[in-house]
């Protein structure tokens, strides 16, 4: 069942409270629960944190709009506490980034077959095959640094291999902005996929970016530092996806329904049941801001939001596991590249790529380093060792 | 009373999804798997150049009387190392400090869960817990009295620092047990233990005869602290598992394979 953003006001503003018990509640277990309430958890901070930033980009340039910008922004404040909260102590940074790497890959994996738009969706495949590779190279430290194993936290979702190697993934800006949609044409699935993912990528770049430091071994500072390099160019692609035609106030709409759009996936798939409740009151909480801000698109652009969303949002997003769609994308695509715009073969990279990437690692790979001779076996590459020699 | 941990839905393993752990360990060819062990030596190779080049930590902060301020009136230090013996009594003030948060922490731990499964007191705890602000104080003393800087962080307090932070994050988890908590205080004690033997050392390598009896009766209250934490530990584990069984919840989910 499909969602239609006009069919329910959702929560008003002024019902949208919290207390801080409310917003520090119970994690979920990292060893019971299953690993899509994870990734739902993780991808939904995300959102919330692109809306928050979007917001205050927006006030920026929009001074009268600041007043309701500053107070939906104060609710997805709260509500990407509420979210980010759920995620447990006993994850170390490096279990929950290769939480973040199984989000990376099982959402842009299922946006990737379900968009409308040819030249998105190849950019979606193009990026997931490096998110991919980043998931082997992390579960090659998890192994080798805390001699743990990252499927313990896949739960066997998603495969550990090799994708597009990250040492090749390095690229000169110009080979990393795309075209963006038309927002007069584009299919709102079109808009609102982009928006996710480049929500998703941004807060995995934060993410590497903080915790990066916090790591003694500098194995691992250097691996953050080269994969956090990678996350900003995805940004740069999935940003550059986004029409710089589109109003603020528009932006601002589309925000809203990507975010409703999301709870509501989520609350058709979560297992959990007190999970599914917070997905249940966020949703109506984004249909709230979504009617909010629809009004301040009437009053002050003077045009029918309904012309954005003319029929039901489509199916919600598959959260499950991608695995023979990604094997097939590897299989048939990890050798394309970048050249300016377009995903080309690999022949064609072009010149910039080439020597920006040569210089970068002409001191040593960290991703080549640390996944040397690198495979991944259950219970860690030393039981494998153990099953050999006996 | 909290209860122990249970049997129950660990998705963690690949018994609980055997299938899909058969594609993914059939994904990569027999030829094409490389031989095990992974190469590593690339990997030690950019550890050791950074080693190499490391600088350290920190240093470590000069008391008045090394400096020639003798005005303060503290005792000189006799020894070969008396920078260690500064970085020392800093790792232990340090120590003794954050395991007096431990003890507050494991406090409410057991008044919380009502765990009544060790011998272990309300009182005893309440003990322990005086007992390390009290060698707190006492370290704060020796280093004043050798004309430091009991404010100042040592290169050893820093790192002993970071060892424990783990510990802090065990025993403030709302979801683990008492029996896991006290697992977390039996690697504090027996660390203690050790760190106050060799503090002991660096103390009559440095002629300090005060702070070696002072710190003699501090070892005597930590050897004490470690046999009942010890006892405390092998009573909420060997002694509830022997008496009770394994409980085992909701044993026809338990283990069935999902994926």
């Amino acid at each position: 069942m499909a969602l239609n953003l006009f069919s329910s006001k959702g929560t008003s503003l002024d019902k949208q409270r919290f207390t801080w018990r409310d917003m520090v509640g119970k994690p979920i277990s990292k060893l019971d629960d299953d690993a899509f309430t994870r990734v739902r958890i993780i991808l939904m901070n995300g959102l919330e944190l692109e809306s928050l930033r979007f917001q205050h980009m927006a006030a920026r340039m929009q001074g009268e709009l600041r007043l309701p910008l500053a107070q939906i922004r104060r609710t997805e404040q709260h509500q990407a506490t509420m979210v980010n909260w759920l995620l447990g102590p006993d994850h170390s940074p490096l279990e929950t980034t290769i939480a973040y790497e199984q989000v990376a890959i099982e959402v842009t994996a299922a946006v990737a077959q379900r968009e409308p738009d040819p030249y998105f969706a190849q950019l979606y495949r193009f990026g997931m095959l490096e998110d991919f590779d980043h998931l082997y190279r992390y579960s090659a430290l998890l192994d080798r640094l805390e001699g743990k194993d990252a499927n313990n936290i896949l739960q066997s979702y998603t495969d550990i291999l090799p994708g597009r190697p990250t040492v090749e993934e390095h690229r000169a800006p110009e080979d990393d902005v795309r075209r963006s949609y038309d927002p007069k044409t584009a299919e709102p699935l079109t808009k609102l996929h982009a928006l996710m993912i480049t929500a998703a990528e941004w807060q995995t770049h934060d993410y590497y970016m903080n915790i990066g430091p916090l790591f003694s071994d500098p194995m691992a500072r250097q691996l953050y530092a080269e994969i956090a390099s990678i996350e900003e160019q995805h940004v740069t692609q999935y940003g550059s996806m986004l029409s710089p035609e589109e109003s603020v106030l528009e932006q601002w709409l589309m925000h809203e329904a990507m975010e409703a759009y999301n709870y509501y996936s989520c609350v058709q798939a979560e297992t959990n049941p007190r999970i599914k409740a917070i997905w249940e009151r966020f949703l109506d909480y984004e249909l709230g801001h979504f009617h909010h801000v629809a009004a301040l698109y009437k009053k002050h652009e003077r045009r029918d939001p309904a012309e954005l969303f003319p029929t039901d949002l489509p199916e919600p997003v598959a959260f499950e596991s991608q695995r023979d769609f990604v094997r097939k994308v590897l299989k048939q695509e990890v050798d394309l590249r970048a050249a300016g715009t377009e995903i080309v073969e690999k022949s064609k990279e072009s010149q910039a790529s080439i020597a920006y990437r040569n210089h970068l690692n002409s001191e040593g790979s960290p991703s080549e380093t640390v996944a040397a001779g690198y495979i991944w076996s259950p219970g860690t590459e030393l039981n494998r060792k153990v099953t050999v020699a006996v | 009373m909290k209860e122990q941990s249970q049997m129950g839905m660990n998705r963690t393993g690949v018994q609980m999804s055997p299938l899909d752990t058969h594609d993914m360990q059939n994904a990569l060819p027999e030829s094409k798997r490389p031989p095990a062990p992974g190469e590593q030596t690339a990997m030690a190779a950019l550890r050791t150049s950074y080693i190499e080049q490391a600088d350290q930590v920190g240093s470590i902060p000069v008391p008045g009387t090394v400096k020639g301020a003798l005005s303060t009136g503290a005792a000189m230090l006799t020894g070969n190392q008396p920078q260690l013996l500064i970085d020392k009594l800093g790792e232990r003030a340090a120590f003794e400090r954050g395991g007096t948060r431990l003890y507050d922490a494991l406090i409410t731990k057991f008044e919380a869960t009502e765990d009544n499964t060790t011998s272990m007191t309300l009182a005893d705890l309440q003990k322990i817990r005086d007992d390390e602000a009290r060698h707190f104080a006492l370290i704060v003393s020796a280093i004043e009295s050798i004309g430091g800087d009991p404010t100042a962080m040592t290169p050893c307090a820093d790192v002993t620092a970071v060892e424990s932070m783990g510990l802090m994050q065990v025993v403030n988890d709302p979801r683990t047990t008492l029996a896991q908590c006290l697992h977390a205080m039996l690697v504090a004690e027996m660390t203690d233990e050790v760190g106050w033997e060799h503090l002991i050392v660096l103390a009559e390598d440095n002629g300090q005869s005060q702070m070696v009896n002072d710190f003699t009766v501090a070892l005597n209250d930590e050897q004490q602290h470690l046999m009942q934490v010890r006892r405390w530990f092998e009573e909420a584990t060997l002694g509830k598992a022997i008496s009770s069984g394994v409980m085992v919840d909701d044993v026809a989910d338990a283990g069935r394979p999902l994926h």
